[in-house]
């Protein structure tokens, strides 16, 4: 019976560690996700002045993607987003860059956004809890925010989770 | 020249750490309970991140416009979670994390009662001679 203990105690032990050490720590759920998406009126990064606040979208469902071009991932994910903005509009915030810099950036990689807004001194990107660019929010009709996701996009996230969400709502209607 | 160069460098200095040090105190404080989320083991006033310099920068802003230190802790923690706080609170999601060092303290209490009740002292057995022998020296 005692020695029964040693061997349960330390197959416990693995399996919390194997589960743990998997999570990734950068994955900090975010308490935006259900909450109306923060309002913003920013200029856009092509016409600096005009400006453009997430209230136009309303009605829509949509996708806020934070990119830089001073960002790697960002150019990682770069046809991913381009992809996905075949299926739903994607609204480009800028996050704290140049213009001088962002632009000749899409000119080079493509724009496939909508538009972007230009976010220079990050101020949008702190209501928006963004630590880590690139972003991506997918928000409702009603300017809700549905998912967050942190880091680069990959195939299988847009695959699973954004596609199917996005028509998921959009059927919603 | 040195005169010069110290003259920038308290202009400087002067800037940097604005002109009111009870403010800079209180900022410093609540920068020291809260985590950088770029450098996850450090708080807001260790890390150099670009995001950790903005978001004490927007603890000075709304410090200075009136705001409590639980204002801008319901700030962060609205935008962030409360991953954001250096301290853990206390609550039914957290659970696990507070109880779970007082469970293990309780379960090896628990462990070395067990060892130290079953251990037993023999007690030492005489042969008949023996006895014999004690009860002759005792005599």
């Amino acid at each position: 019976m005692k020695k029964i203990w040693l061997p349960l105690g330390f197959i416990a032990l693995v399996l919390l560690l194997a589960v743990g050490l998997q999570l990734n720590p950068r994955e900090v759920p975010s308490p935006l996700v259900g909450k109306p998406a923060p309002p913003f009126e920013l200029p856009l990064l092509h016409a600096p002045d005009k400006r453009f606040s997430q209230k136009e979208m309303l009605g829509k469902v949509w996708v806020l993607n934070v990119w830089a071009s001073w960002c790697p991932p960002c150019l990682a994910e770069h046809p991913i987003v381009t992809e996905l903005s075949k299926k739903v509009p994607v609204v480009g915030l800028n996050y704290k860059d140049a213009r001088e810099d962002a632009l000749p950036w899409l000119k080079r990689n493509g724009d496939p956004y909508q538009l972007s807004v230009y976010d220079a001194a990050g101020r949008i990107g702190i209501e928006y809890g963004v630590y880590g660019v690139p972003e991506t929010y997918v928000i409702d009709q009603r300017g809700v925010i549905r998912y967050k996701h942190i880091g680069p996009l990959t195939p299988q996230v847009r695959e699973k989770k954004l596609e199917p969400l996005v028509r998921e709502l959009q059927a919603r209607g | 020249m040195a005169r010069i160069l110290v003259f920038f460098l308290v202009i400087l200095s002067v800037k940097a750490f604005g002109q009111d040090p009870d403010l800079d105190k209180r900022v410093a404080a609540l920068a020291t309970e809260l985590r950088c989320l770029v450098c996850q083991n450090q708080t807001l006033a260790d890390s150099n991140a670009p995001l950790a310099v903005d978001l004490r920068n927007q603890i000075r802003e709304q410090m200075k416009a009136g705001k409590s230190e639980r204002d801008v802790i319901d700030f962060m923690v609205a935008r962030y979670g409360d991953f954001v706080l250096y301290r853990p609170p206390f609550k039914a999601s957290t659970l696990a994390l507070w109880a779970s060092p007082f469970l293990i303290l309780l379960g090896g209490v628990w462990l070395l009662a067990r060892r130290i009740r079953g251990r037993r002292i023999e007690e030492p057995q005489l042969s008949q001679e023996e006895r014999a022998r004690a009860a002759k020296l005792l005599e």
